[in-house]
């Protein structure tokens, strides 16, 4: 017997009333519409690039708004190989972001410091920012960094938003 | 032409200064004997020997020998499209000899950069500031006797740095070692009370 | 109140700083001129090292008077990485996968270039075999390829032709695709080694690679189209961030940036290396030196970079892509496992690395960006005493302290992306 289900969500059903949790909502809002603050730093930019671009279109996932203003941003995309030099300059535009931010460490540079390990380059850049999810590669591909996007869009949807407190300071 | 004849119209122009040119692999090298007649011979190479490209400019840390540095300066000219190595010796004590940045401005960033990584300073260099590390690091990197995986450094509120762990990093086998150890380190300590040393025998 | 043309006219950027500098409003008249605020109030202007304008990681300080810049000092060394330092710290072969990562543009043409450079070292550039040869020609002009496209998309979207940028992207990708199965990476190839390549070309590469020329070629056209005789183009790349030809020298600029200037000089046919002697292609070369002129250069060496690889493949000859020396190229595999000779060869090298004679070469080979240069100073053995890159980056970017004064402030975006820079190679 044929069955057919429907992709997505019919208004019809519930006469134009749906009932979820305030928290699964606003997530399901925020979770879709992550603005990403490309941290191009090195090699990996230029795959965040590629991911951005014709082929793999990050604004699949609701991504491709990259603002290079931290004030407007929601998610960091550190790519490439944090220098020492720069370190304390990722951790201000960091530190710019407003809450709630989440944070992907693209590729083995900005992971562990990768194949670097030299005088110059700091070992992963969760010394100075916590990271929610890293990506191995050298560089990663684009497909790899989407999946790491729709993990952090996991770890979003199960944030709990107004029923204990965001974050106390 | 050829960079033969060059680097010999350049040994009669400066005869006690300049060595006989040595050819390896093709490529014409002649040393001078005095660094800090370095910016009249290479004017005198720019302007009447038409070497208007400079090309390279790059420092050698000679560590352990006397003297230490050698600066190697690649002359290039598009005229005559030949080309010539310069190359003089400068010893530790001294460590300085004038600039070539009024010569070919390409100098400019080149002799900051070897000032940067080794600290050789150019007498008379308009702006002789660091170039790649930050204002304030205290150590010259790219001297041997500066480990490769870095020493700590803190500069409050501009950048800090810490020794990289090389367990598993990049190591070069060195023939002749009594145990596998010694012929394959980890790291290639140059110095063995650096910091370093003591952060790689950590278990 | 009528507003006379001349008040209002635009004056070339190099004389209205000039005007600014020279004629200062008199001292003693200050207090009472309202007017004194706008001319002499400097300001300064951070630019990066996190901009999109900037390419990577790239600081320019600007000191602006109004829209006009008075003063820029760009610091670079955010990407330092110590690529020279790491290089003494291990064999020459293990040094491959960095070359990658320097110009991460078009990583082919350095895996080529550093090769040659330890080659020239070892006495053995001659010895290449005819195969290894073209496929490396055929590596260095595809990556010239994928790194003026991104260089011209960049440059596109930074001055606010997006489509352009996601035009040339569409390409770059089958250029992945080919580097993918050529190599087993998108990007970071390490394809060379000393003495040969890593591989051979795979199963029907080639025809994958002629139809790929094909198509690149519509892809040219079409951004040409949107771009040559665009208007808002040209009103922001004519004229604008002029070189001239003896300030291009004095600079040592290479490459692109260089034959824009009108220099009529590339080391592909200054010097050939590999057969670029045994090829046919025009080195373009421009007449002003303004961005718009790099831009055109740029175009046409894509054009060029196609016809060389065309005949490439025609004149693709076969045999093996390794020289047959064990003390040079690891053996096979198999042989490896079964012959005492090749498991001693394959354990020398990858212990020791190569044998390399005592001795200082400089090797400078054509790249995307221009001239790369390695200095490789040998005490003898398998690893360098000093290496130096020579980076066409750096080089380039030493001008901007010079260029960038006089221009507009909305003109410094079209000159960065004129200059086509890599930070990884900059900085090292």
């Amino acid at each position: 017997m044929q069955q057919t289900a429907e992709i997505g969500y019919n208004s019809k059903v519930e006469g134009e009333v749906i009932v979820t949790r305030a928290d699964a909502a606003l997530n399901w809002c925020r979770k879709n519409s992550l603005w990403p603050m490309p941290m191009g730093l090195a090699c990996c930019a230029i795959e965040l690039m590629a991911a951005g671009a014709s082929r793999f279109d990050i604004s699949r996932f609701g991504s491709e708004v990259m603002r290079f203003s931290p004030r407007q941003s929601d998610l960091m995309i550190v790519a490439g190989t944090v220098t020492y030099k720069m370190a304390l300059a990722v951790k201000r535009i960091y530190d710019q972001m407003p809450e709630p931010k989440w944070v992907i460490a693209m590729g083995a540079c900005a992971s562990t410091g990768g194949m670097y390990r030299s005088y110059a380059v700091l070992q992963g850049v969760d010394n100075i920012i916590p990271v929610d999810v890293y990506v191995a590669g050298c560089p990663p591909r684009p497909e790899a960094l989407l999946d790491a996007l729709i993990k952090v869009q996991n770890k979003v949807a199960k944030e709990p938003l107004l029923s204990t407190q965001w974050k106390t300071p | 032409m050829t960079s033969l004849e060059l680097a010999d119209k350049l040994k009669s122009q400066f005869p006690t200064l300049i060595s006989d040119p040595s050819e390896f692999r093709g490529e014409i090298t002649v040393q001078i004997s005095d660094a800090n007649q370095m910016a009249e011979v290479c004017r005198f190479a720019k302007h009447t020997l038409l070497f208007d490209y400079l090309v390279d400019l790059s420092s050698v840390d000679n560590y352990g020998d006397d003297p230490r540095w050698t600066l190697v300066y690649e002359l290039y000219g598009l005229g005559h499209h030949c080309h010539l190595r310069l190359k003089a010796n400068l010893s530790e004590e001294v460590g300085e000899l004038p600039t070539v940045s009024d010569v070919w401005r390409t100098a400019n960033w080149h002799e900051r950069e070897i000032y940067d990584m080794m600290g050789i300073r150019f007498r008379g260099h308009p702006d002789l500031r660091r170039i790649l590390m930050w204002e304030g690091y205290p150590y010259y990197p790219l001297r041997k006797d500066f480990p490769l995986a870095g020493k700590p450094t803190d500069l409050p509120d501009v950048a800090f740095s810490n020794p990289a762990p090389l367990e598993g990093g990049p190591f070069v086998t060195v023939a002749g070692g009594k145990d596998t150890l010694a012929r394959e380190p980890r790291v290639r300590l140059p110095d063995a009370d650096s910091p370093a040393q003591s952060a790689f025998s950590k278990p | 109140m009528s507003v006379h043309i001349q008040d209002i006219q635009f004056k070339e950027p190099s004389a209205r700083i000039k005007e600014t500098l020279q004629s200062p409003p008199p001292a003693a008249s200050r207090a009472s001129d309202d007017l004194v605020d706008v001319q002499g109030e400097k300001m300064v202007l951070n630019l990066g090292p996190s901009h999109p304008a900037t390419h990577g990681v790239l600081r320019v300080i600007l000191e602006m008077d109004g829209e006009i810049i008075t003063k820029a000092t760009p610091d670079i060394g955010y990407l330092h990485r110590g690529d020279e330092k790491i290089a003494e710290n291990m064999t020459y072969t293990q040094f491959i996968p960095y070359t990658d990562r320097l110009d991460y543009l078009g990583p082919l043409a350095n895996n080529v270039a550093y090769v040659l450079a330890v080659e020239k070292l070892m006495g053995i550039d001659k010895l290449l075999t005819p195969r290894c040869q073209y496929v490396r020609v055929i590596c260095c002009e595809l990556a010239r390829i994928s790194a003026h496209l991104l260089g011209l998309g960049a440059f596109a979207m930074d001055v606010g032709a997006m489509t352009v940028f996601l035009h040339t992207f569409q390409e770059r990708e089958k250029i992945y695709d080919l580097c993918e199965s050529l190599t087993g990476a998108r990007f970071t190839t390490t394809y060379t080694r000393i003495g040969g390549l890593s591989r051979d070309l795979p199963d029907g590469w080639v025809a994958q690679c002629r139809k790929f020329l094909d198509e690149v070629v519509i892809n040219f056209d079409e951004s040409e189209t949107l771009l040559t005789r665009n208007r808002i183009w040209v009103d922001r790349t004519k004229g604008v961030g002029i070189i001239p030809k003896a300030m291009a020298i004095d600079y040592a600029l290479s490459g692109p940036n260089l034959r824009g200037s009108g220099v009529n000089f590339d080391l592909r046919k200054a010097h050939p290396y590999l057969v670029y002697d045994q090829l046919e292609f025009d080195i373009p070369v421009g007449s002003v030196g303004d961005c718009y002129d790099r831009y055109l250069v740029r175009m046409e060496e894509m054009r060029q970079s196609v016809r060389i690889i065309q005949q490439c493949l025609d004149a693709l000859p076969g045999g093996s892509v390794n020289i047959p020396d064990g003390k040079v190229v690891l053996p096979e595999k198999g042989k490896v496992l079964s012959s005492m000779e090749e498991l001693i060869h394959q354990f020398i090298l990858v212990t020791q690395g190569v044998n390399a004679p005592a001795g200082e070469i400089y090797f400078g080979a054509e790249n995307p960006k221009g001239e790369l240069g390695f200095y490789i100073n040998s005490r003898g053995g398998g690893t360098p005493h000093r290496m130096k890159i020579r980076a066409p980056s750096f080089v380039n970017l030493s001008i901007l302290s010079e260029l960038l004064p006089g221009h507009l402030m909305s003109d410094t975006v079209s000159i960065l992306g004129s200059l086509d820079f890599v930070m990884g190679e900059c900085d090292r």
